[in-house]
């Protein structure tokens, strides 16, 4: 049954992240994108990882793909018609690039999981926290957030300041400039 | 039981779809689209090790107490999740920056297009 | 009371040598600060002590007796690397004792003269340093006892002719003589450089590494007898005398060394410089007397230098030439002698010929002085009655170049000849070389006297106007040394004629084969000698009437016969061409041969080669800008190249 889910859902995030790039019209990319996420956040509660899955969902999923479409609207960018690539070695060049990529990637894999035995690397579904009845159940949203308090609190706070930075960086990049000579005290 | 390698490919997978992206695609928004999807997969990848740590661990620590083990792992269990976490933040951060950025220089060129940016030409 | 002699001896040659130095430093470093005359003075007055230091020595060896008479002493070691061994030392024994008094003495009484021609000239500090030097390099060279030192005087008089030679630097004639005269040298010094370096590898391979000259006469029999690599030694040496004394075939820059002051030419080239090659060869005659061949060669060069510079010297109209041919020629008689053995007769000619050649230079500068630079002899005639002294001198020197008995040349001449026909290595049709020669020396000496100072004038009036005779400080050293060439013949008076040939027997134990020669002709009888004296005296006479007859009776019998055989007349002027010939085949080669290198290899190729290798980058660099597209697209992918790189180099390392 997993086995089933985690084919379905592969294919279509894979068919999905292709569309991505393929498509000419940009609010069609943007589209796509959020079915990857969103087939991506299924893969999450196959993993077992439901409260991030949640948080895909909501935040990328229902922030960022939104913000996506709004600079996209905002631009009023229409279907691409930049005419033919004079650069074409991008595209093939970047084609074979990424296959390069994978390739590796897979070539690593391999190498650094060749001793584990097949049936160490299943996952057991639901079964996170182990077999003995005496610990602790830790949920996925308990977990994260356990660890991410104790153990990773100073990032947390430090990406807090990497947010306000973010936030006043765009507010300041994206604002129109006034006319000279016309200071009304905008900020 | 799906096994550990199989979404790890598939990370990868997404992950080079990623970079044909960035490198073939002429419109800025889309080449920031795929910068998102190749986040995405490394996501992808951070949470499947992350479920698979206490098999993982568990080959490390064959003569502690089972308790203990539980205690070990179970903090170090979610630190993919947490990452991933943090992940997201900065992606969110990230674009919220580089589409303020594709705003003004669609303000000044009144084009998304990547190839017009090229003033630092020979 | 012999080591008390040896010991001031060892003492004056230390001394000797600093005075000429010193003088040069001093006129050098205080270049144009001192007053004309003082230079002059300081000079004279430096040479004169050496000269009176000389005499002084002279006195002392005499007393010793004949085994004692060669003493060393050394200044410093200069490099002893072993087993090369070289002081800065010198030998004290008759020849150079001799050769020290000829320089020294006939030296000072040049610097004086000098003081009185040079007056007026910008640069006589300058000309009074480089005539020191020259002294002081001609006593180390006459005064070295081992070759390194020889070498190093022989380089340093070679130098000091170039710097006099062109001492009048603005004159492009003058510089180039210089050159030519160094240059020349040069090639002689080169074999002379590669002879030193036989011989003392050679002395080494026998277990004797040496250079002094003393122990190489010494060893030389047991060395180098029987070898054939003593003739090849004594061959490269000789090369080096020819370049030095201007013998064939490296004569070419004598003629035109002219060009100096004419002072310079007595000192240097007729009184000194140009005898170094005889003094070299006599000074290793052991060597030489090993090798018959080399003084075969020697006496044909020698022989045939005589009568081919006499040829040349009958037919040149510029009275310096004259004199500087004749000095070739006599050159060769010197070389003759010494090819047949007798080194002592060649060293007493070198000795009399000092004496009238200078004479004559000075004479001849001392017309010049006074008609205003003439050097054509066709535009003088009849200056006997302005200059008076001057005529006199010039006169005796001629007798004695002449070989007309009773002056010094008759008796060294002479001797020459007769050793020349008798010697064991001589022989007749050596002998009858240089008679014919000797006709030609006196022919072209009378026709000089003839056409500048007698017969009718052809001076321009301008100039006769204020011809006037020479100071007094430029007339006393012409009489001084008109008083040496009469009587300075009188020490090697022959036993034929009831001297007790004193110059021979003196300088005997210095050469090697002297009991030979000296042996063999003790033993002919007087009559031969007669005979033979007989011959030149007949010789020299033909030779003046036969000038008169040219120059005083019939003055247009010359242009006429100069007509009528114009071909030859013009080959003698032109010197055979042989300038020409060494331009065409040796200067112009090596000019090409240079400009290639310049043009070509140089400009074309190095330089090519190392603008190249700059215009390389350059052209790389323009190549290269272009890889900045500045398309965003191609740097990302470049990006992403090198992380694949980057990936690959860690986990497959």
């Amino acid at each position: 049954m997993n086995q089933v889910l985690f084919f379905i859902l592969a294919i279509i995030s894979i068919g999905a992240a292709i569309m991505v790039v393929s498509t000419r019209n940009p609010v069609s990319s943007a589209m796509f994108l959020v079915l990857v996420m969103c087939s991506l956040a299924g893969l999450f509660v196959l993993l077992g990882a439901i409260f991030l899955a949640a948080l895909q969902i909501i935040v990328y999923a229902g922030a960022i793909m939104v913000l996506f479409l709004f600079v996209i609207m905002l631009l009023n960018l229409r279907r691409d018609e930049y005419g033919r690539d004079p650069h074409v070695v991008q595209k093939y060049l970047g084609l074979a690039l990424g296959a390069v990529i994978l390739c590796q990637s897979v070539v690593i894999l391999g190498w650094a999981m060749k001793d584990y035995s097949a049936t160490a690397l299943s996952i057991q579904n639901g079964d996170l926290s182990g077999a003995s009845p005496d610990t602790v159940d830790y949920n996925s949203a308990h977990r994260v957030a356990h660890t991410l308090f104790t153990k990773y609190s100073y990032p947390f706070e430090v990406t807090s300041i990497l947010l306000l930075a973010a936030i006043i960086g765009a507010v300041v990049l994206a604002r129109k400039k006034s006319p000279p000579g016309q200071e009304d005290g905008e900020d | 039981m799906v096994p550990l390698g199989y979404y790890v490919v598939l990370s990868a997978i997404l992950f080079s779809i990623g970079i044909w992206g960035v490198l073939k695609s002429r419109n800025a928004i889309v080449v920031f689209m795929s910068i998102e999807l190749m986040l995405n997969a490394v996501n992808l990848s951070l949470i499947a090790f992350s479920s698979n740590m206490r098999q993982i661990l568990s080959r490390f620590l064959q003569g502690v107490s089972p308790s203990e083990a539980m205690d070990m792992i179970g903090s170090a269990m979610a630190s993919g999740q947490v990452l991933v976490f943090l992940v997201m933040t900065v992606a969110a951060a990230e674009a919220a920056v580089g589409l303020a950025i594709i705003i003004s220089i669609h303000r000044s060129k009144d084009s998304v297009n990547v190839d017009d940016v090229n003033i630092m030409k020979w | 009371m012999e080591i008390q002699a040896i010991n001031q001896i060892q003492l004056l040659i230390r001394l000797i040598p600093i005075f000429p130095l010193l003088g040069f430093i001093l006129n050098g470093l205080l270049n144009k600060k001192l007053p004309e005359k003082l230079c002059g003075w300081i000079a004279s007055l430096s040479v004169f002590i050496s000269f009176t230091l000389s005499s002084w020595a002279f006195l002392i060896l005499i007393g010793l007796p004949v085994e004692a008479r060669s003493i060393q002493a050394s200044w410093f070691d200069w490099i002893i690397i072993d087993p090369f061994n070289a002081s800065f030392g010198f030998l004290y024994d008759p020849l150079s004792a001799v050769m020290m008094l000829v320089v020294t003495g006939v030296g000072f009484l040049i610097h004086v003269y000098s003081i009185g021609y040079m007056r007026g000239d910008g640069g006589t500090s300058r000309y009074f340093a480089f005539l020191n030097l020259f002294t002081f390099s001609m006593l180390a060279l006459v005064m070295a006892n081992n070759l390194l030192l020889l070498y190093l005087g022989w380089e340093g008089v070679g130098l000091c002719s170039y710097l006099l030679i062109g001492f009048w630097f603005h004159k492009k004639s003058a510089t180039d003589a210089g050159m030519k005269a160094f240059i020349v040298n040069r090639v002689g010094d080169f074999g002379f450089a590669l002879g030193i370096f036989l011989l003392f590898w050679t002395f080494v391979g026998a277990g004797h590494p040496t250079i002094n000259l003393a122990e190489i006469n010494h060893l030389a029999p047991e060395v180098l007898a029987g070898t054939g690599v003593v003739t090849i030694i004594t061959l490269l040496l000789f090369l080096g005398a020819t370049g030095k004394s201007a013998q064939i075939p490296l004569y070419v820059w004598l003629p035109d060394a002219m060009e100096g002051p004419t002072p310079v030419s007595a000192l240097i080239h007729a009184a000194t410089m140009v005898t170094a090659g005889v003094y070299m060869v006599s000074r290793l005659s052991a060597l030489y007397m090993l090798a018959p061949i080399s003084m075969a060669v020697v006496a044909i060069i020698g022989a045939a230098t005589a009568i081919f510079a006499a040829t040349i010297g009958t037919v040149q109209n510029d009275i310096k030439r004259v004199l500087a041919y004749s000095t070739v020629s006599q050159l060769g008689y010197m070389f003759l002698a010494c090819g047949v053995g007798a080194f002592a007769t060649g060293i007493f000619h070198l000795m009399t010929h000092a004496f009238f050649k200078a004479l004559l230079f000075l004479g001849a500068g001392s017309v010049m002085h006074a008609l205003a630079g003439e050097l054509d002899m066709r535009r003088m005639g009849g200056v006997k009655k302005y200059m008076p002294v001057t005529f006199a001198t010039m006169l005796i020197a001629t007798l004695a170049i002449s070989g007309v008995p009773l002056f010094s040349g008759f008796f060294s001449k002479d001797e020459i000849l007769y050793k020349a026909f008798s010697a064991q290595h001589g022989s007749p049709i050596l002998w009858g070389i240089g008679l014919v020669a000797a006709v030609l020396t006196s022919f072209y000496m009378f026709r000089l006297i003839f056409m500048t100072f007698l017969g009718p004038s052809r001076m321009d009036p301008e100039v006769e106007h204020h011809a006037h005779e020479s100071p007094r400080v430029m007339t006393i050293p012409l009489l001084i040394l008109a008083f040496l060439t009469i009587v300075g013949g009188y020490v090697g008076l022959p036993q034929a004629l009831g001297g007790g040939n004193w110059f021979e027997n003196f300088l005997e134990p210095v050469f090697a084969g002297e009991h030979q020669v000296a042996g063999e002709a003790a033993n002919n009888s007087h009559s031969l000698e007669y005979l033979l004296m007989l011959a030149s005296i007949v010789a020299a006479a033909i030779g003046i009437f036969g000038a008169y007859r040219f120059y005083i009776a019939n003055p247009e019998k010359p242009k006429r016969l100069a007509e009528k055989f114009k071909g030859i007349y013009n080959t003698l002027l032109n010197k055979y061409y042989v300038d020409e010939f060494y331009s065409a085949v040796v200067v112009q080669p090596l000019i090409t041969l240079g400009l290639f290198f310049w043009k070509i290899t140089d400009l074309r190729g190095i330089d090519a080669i190392a603008n190249g290798l700059a215009q390389l980058f350059g052209w790389m660099s323009s190549k290269i800008r272009f890889a900045q597209t500045g398309l965003v697209r191609n740097y990302a992918l470049l990006f992403v190249i090198g992380v694949i790189f980057l990936i690959g180099f860690v986990f497959f390392r």
